[in-house]
C-alpha cells in the first residue's frame, strides 16, 4: 500500500472538484434525514442497551461470587466479557462521540460520561474525536495508524526492529486499553522529547494513573475479595474478561482502518481540504464489517465504520439504516465500498502487519520452496553492512 | 407542615452515604446509584424524580397528572410550582407547572394541571400522550405566589385560562375554618373550557367563594375597569392574578394608578418577550469550545440546548436566576426589555441565558 497521491492508479483520479462537492451535498442530505427523524425510538434504544449492560454486568459478577465452581466461572466470565464489550463499544465510544447529547440527559452525555477503560474519557475524546476523526488515515497526523509504534506503510523505512511488530501488535491487542491510554497521553513523544516534567503532562499522567488504579482495584482486589474463598478464580475471570474485551476492541479497530485496500493519505494532501474532500477521505480510509445485528451491536456499530466516519455524531443505531444509501453513492461515484466479514478483515489486517514487519517485497517473494534462501537473505538484510543491506532491500522490492 | 423526622434519620442517612461511598470501589466508573436506579428510581438519596400515576382529562385541552414524587420530596406551599423534566420525542424538556392538589394526600402524590397550548411541544405531550408509569425528573416545589402566613380577611383572585391552576392549589387548601371572603374572577373561552369548572361552581354554590366567570367567546375580554366595577371593595382586597401577559400588565397598571400596587401579586408563566430586532450572532462557549449560530430572537439557553450543550437552567422565564452564566465578551439582548448588555474581553458580566439572545458575537463561560 502507498499513500493515495503516489498511486499509479489513484482511485479518485476520475472525480472532478464539482463531483466531490456534489457528493458532499448528497452526504449532508443523508445526515439531515437522520437528524430530522431522531427521537423517542432512538432514546429508547440507548437506554435499553445501557439497562441490559448494567444487568448483565451485575448478574455476571454475582455468578462469579461462586467462581470456584467451574460452570459458574465459565458463565460469569462470558457474561462479564460481553458486558465489558458492550460498555466500551456501543455505549462508551458512542456516547463520548456526542451521539446521544441531543437527548439532554445529563447522565447520558459526552461531557459527563466515564467508561470502564484505562484512558479517562476527557483525554480519549481529544485524541480520538479531535485527532483521529479529523486526520483519519493521514500518515504522520493520525496516531491511530499504528499507534506510533508500527510500520503501517511501504514508504516508511524498514529497520530490523520491525520484525517484532507482529509480537508487539499482539501484546498491544491484549492490553489494548493501556496502549490507548499511553497513546492518548502521547507517552512516546513526551519521553522522546524529554518533556516528562511538563506540568500539563504530569496532570494528565496523574489522571490516567488514578483511573487505572481505580479500575485495577475494582477488578483485581474488590471483586475477588467479595468472592471470599474464590478470590483467585474471580481475579482470573476478571483478567480474562478484560483481555477478551481488549482483543475484541483491537480487532474491531484493526478492521476499521487496517485491511488491505484501505487508503492512506499524505500530510500535504489535506491542506485546504474542502468538506467534500474530507468526506472522500473518510469514505476511502474506512472499512466495514458485514454481519448480523448481533455483530453490529457488539462492535458498537463500528462494523459501519464508513458511515461512522462520515457522520461520527449520528446515533449508532441509525448507521445500518443509512448504509444502503451511502453504498449507493459509492457506486454512483465509482468508489470502492470496502466491506467484508470480520474474519476476512481481521486476517487482512494481520497479514498487512506481518507483511510490513518484513522488508518491502519479501513476503510476496517468499514461497515454501525458497524459504531457506529467503531467511538467509532476511538475516543479511538485518545484520549485514549498511551498503549491502540497502542493495538487498532494493533488489527485494524490485523483484516483487 | 414539615413532618418532623425521627431522630435516627440523619444518622441513617450518613451511614447510607458511607456505604455507598464504599460500594463505589466496586462499581467505578459508574456509581452504586446507577445500579440502584434500575431497581428503585424514587428511593431516598436518588436524584429527585416522580412517576406519573394517573392522567385525568379536565377539559378538551387540559389534563391533571397525578405524580408520585421520590422520597426526598418536600411538601409544597399551596400556590407554588414545580419544575418537571420530561422526555418528549427523546429530548429532555423542563417546564414549570403549578401544583393543584391538596397537601398531605393519603397516597403521598401531588398533582399538576396542564393546559395544552397551541404548538406547545411539552404541554401537548403531557395532556395528550403521557402514559401512567412514565418517570419524570423533578425539582423541589418553589415560588412566591402563595398566601401570607396570616390569611387575609378579603382576597381577590383574577385568573384566565390555565392561570386558575395555582389559585386552585390555594383554594383547595384553604382550611374550612378560615373565613376569608374570596372573590374569583376567571376568564375562559366557554363554560366548558373552565378548568375545574364543576368544582368551582360547587364552591360558589356552597357559599365558600364568589365566582365570576367570563366566557370570552361570547362575552369578550374583561378589562381592569370592569373588574373594579365587579368588585367595588377592590382596594380592601389582597389580589392574586395569574394569566396571559397583557392581562397582568393591564392589572399592574390599574393597581398602580389606584395607589394599591403593593396589594397585587402576579404569576407569569412565560417570559414577556419583546419582538427582538436583534441580529443574533456566533455564540462561543469558552470551556467546552463549542460555537453555534444563534438568531436574535432565540434565548441562548434554547439555542445551546438545541446544539446538545448541557446548560444550567431554571424557570426559563427570567425569574429564578438558575441559568446565569458569565458573558466573557460580546453582546446579548434581554428579550424582555430589548436592553443590550455588553462585555469587554475578560469581563464576566452575569447574564440570564433563558431570556438573553445573542446581539452579535459573544463568548460565554461554560
Amino acid at each position: 500500500m502507498t499513500v493515495i497521491q503516489k498511486k499509479s492508479d489513484n482511485p479518485i483520479a476520475h472525480l472532478t472538484a464539482e463531483d466531490i462537492e456534489l457528493l458532499g451535498k448528497q452526504l449532508d442530505a443523508i445526515r439531515q434525514s437522520v437528524l430530522d427523524t431522531r427521537g423517542e425510538d432512538d432514546a429508547r434504544y440507548i437506554r435499553t442497551v445501557i439497562d441490559v449492560h448494567r444487568k448483565l454486568e451485575l448478574g455476571s459478577r454475582a455468578v462469579l461470587l461462586a467462581s470456584g465452581f467451574p460452570p459458574a466461572w465459565i458463565l460469569g466470565t462470558i457474561g462479564l466479557s460481553v458486558a465489558k464489550i458492550l460498555e466500551n463499544m456501543e455505549i462508551g465510544h458512542n456516547i463520548l462521540h456526542g451521539q446521544w447529547d441531543w437527548m439532554r440527559d445529563p447522565k447520558i452525555h459526552s461531557t459527563t460520561w466515564e467508561w470502564d477503560m484505562a484512558s479517562p474519557a476527557e483525554q480519549w475524546k481529544h485524541s480520538h474525536n479531535q485527532l483521529h476523526h479529523t486526520y483519519t488515515n493521514v500518515i504522520g497526523k493520525d496516531n491511530d495508524l499504528g499507534y506510533g509504534i508500527m510500520r503501517v506503510d511501504e514508504d516508511q523505512k524498514w529497520v530490523p526492529a520491525y520484525l517484532a511488530q507482529p509480537l508487539w501488535s499482539f501484546i498491544n491487542a491484549c492490553f489494548f486499553e493501556y496502549g490507548i491510554a499511553a497513546y492518548d497521553l502521547e507517552l512516546g513523544r513526551v519521553i522522546a522529547t524529554g518533556q516528562t516534567k511538563d506540568p500539563d503532562f504530569r496532570r494528565r499522567a496523574k489522571q490516567v494513573l488514578g483511573k487505572i488504579g481505580r479500575q485495577v482495584r475494582k477488578d483485581y482486589v474488590i471483586h475477588p475479595l467479595l468472592s471470599g474463598p474464590n478470590f483467585v478464580p474471580t481475579l482470573a475471570a476478571n483478567f480474562v474478561a478484560n483481555v477478551v474485551r481488549n482483543l475484541w476492541s483491537n480487532s474491531v479497530i484493526l478492521c476499521g482502518h487496517f485491511p488491505e485496500g484501505v487508503e492512506t493519505f499524505e500530510k500535504r494532501s489535506i491542506d485546504g481540504e474542502t468538506k467534500g474532500e474530507w468526506y472522500v477521505r473518510q469514505m476511502l480510509g474506512s472499512a466495514n464489517i458485514s454481519g448480523s445485528k448481533a455483530m453490529h451491536l457488539m462492535t458498537g456499530n463500528l462494523s459501519h465504520q464508513i458511515e461512522h466516519h462520515l457522520f461520527p455524531d449520528l446515533p449508532s443505531n441509525r448507521y445500518a439504516e443509512i448504509a444502503p444509501q451511502v453504498k449507493a453513492l459509492f457506486d454512483e461515484y465509482g468508489l470502492n465500498y470496502h466491506s467484508a466479514p470480520m474474519h476476512k478483515q481481521v486476517y487482512s489486517a494481520w497479514h498487512k502487519i506481518f507483511r510490513l514487519s518484513l522488508p518491502n517485497g519479501w513476503l510476496d517473494n517468499t514461497t515454501p520452496k525458497n524459504l531457506p534462501t529467503q531467511l538467509v537473505k532476511l538475516w543479511k538484510m538485518s545484520t549485514g553492512p549498511k551498503s549491502a543491506r540497502r542493495r538487498l532491500l532494493q533488489a527485494e522490492a524490485a523483484a516483487a | 407542615m414539615q413532618p418532623s423526622p425521627p431522630s435516627t434519620r440523619p444518622r441513617l442517612t450518613a451511614l447510607r452515604d458511607r456505604v455507598l461511598k464504599l460500594a463505589e470501589l466496586a462499581t467505578t466508573p459508574l456509581l452504586p446509584q446507577d445500579y440502584l436506579d434500575l431497581v428503585d428510581p424514587l428511593r431516598s438519596g436518588a436524584a429527585l424524580r416522580g412517576r406519573i400515576e394517573e392522567v385525568h382529562r379536565e377539559t378538551r385541552d387540559a389534563a391533571t397528572l397525578v405524580i408520585r414524587p421520590g422520597r426526598d420530596w418536600r411538601p409544597h406551599v399551596p400556590g407554588q410550582y414545580v419544575r418537571i423534566g420530561i422526555d418528549v420525542d427523546g429530548v429532555r424538556q423542563w417546564r414549570a407547572y403549578s401544583i393543584t392538589s391538596v397537601l398531605g394526600r393519603a397516597d403521598g402524590c401531588f398533582s399538576i394541571t396542564v393546559k395544552a397550548i397551541p404548538d406547545g411541544r411539552v404541554s401537548n405531550h403531557l395532556v395528550r400522550r403521557t402514559e401512567p408509569g412514565t418517570i419524570v425528573q423533578l425539582d423541589q416545589a418553589t415560588g412566591e405566589f402563595v398566601l401570607p402566613q396570616q390569611t387575609p380577611d378579603k382576597a381577590l383572585f383574577v385568573t384566565a385560562g390555565s392561570g386558575i391552576t395555582p389559585v386552585m392549589g390555594i383554594l383547595r387548601n384553604l382550611a374550612d375554618d378560615v373565613a376569608t371572603d374570596v372573590v374569583l374572577i376567571h376568564s375562559a373561552p366557554t363554560a366548558d373550557d373552565v378548568i375545574f369548572g364543576a368544582e368551582l361552581r360547587e364552591l360558589a354554590a356552597a357559599g365558600r367563594i364568589r365566582l365570576v366567570e367570563q366566557h370570552t367567546d361570547t362575552d369578550g375580554m374583561l378589562d381592569a375597569a370592569s373588574i373594579a366595577a365587579l368588585v367595588p371593595d377592590l382596594a380592601e382586597r389582597a389580589t392574586w392574578a395569574c394569566g396571559p401577559l397583557p392581562m397582568l400588565e393591564a392589572l399592574e397598571q390599574y393597581w398602580a394608578d389606584a395607589g394599591v400596587a403593593d396589594q397585587l401579586y402576579t404569576e407569569r408563566f412565560r417570559p414577556a418577550i419583546v419582538a427582538g430586532d436583534g441580529e443574533g450572532g456566533t455564540v462561543t462557549f469558552t470551556e467546552n469550545g463549542l460555537t453555534l449560530e444563534a438568531d436574535g430572537s432565540t434565548p441562548i439557553l434554547d439555542a445551546a440546548e438545541d446544539a446538545g450543550v448541557l446548560m444550567p437552567s431554571g424557570c426559563r422565564m427570567g425569574i429564578c436566576f438558575g441559568c446565569v452564566l458569565p458573558l466573557r465578551e460580546g453582546a446579548v439582548r434581554d428579550l424582555r426589555t430589548g436592553e443590550v448588555t455588553t462585555a469587554a474581553p475578560g469581563d464576566g458580566v452575569l447574564v440570564q441565558t433563558c431570556v438573553s439572545a445573542a446581539a452579535g458575537a459573544c463568548a460565554i463561560d461554560h
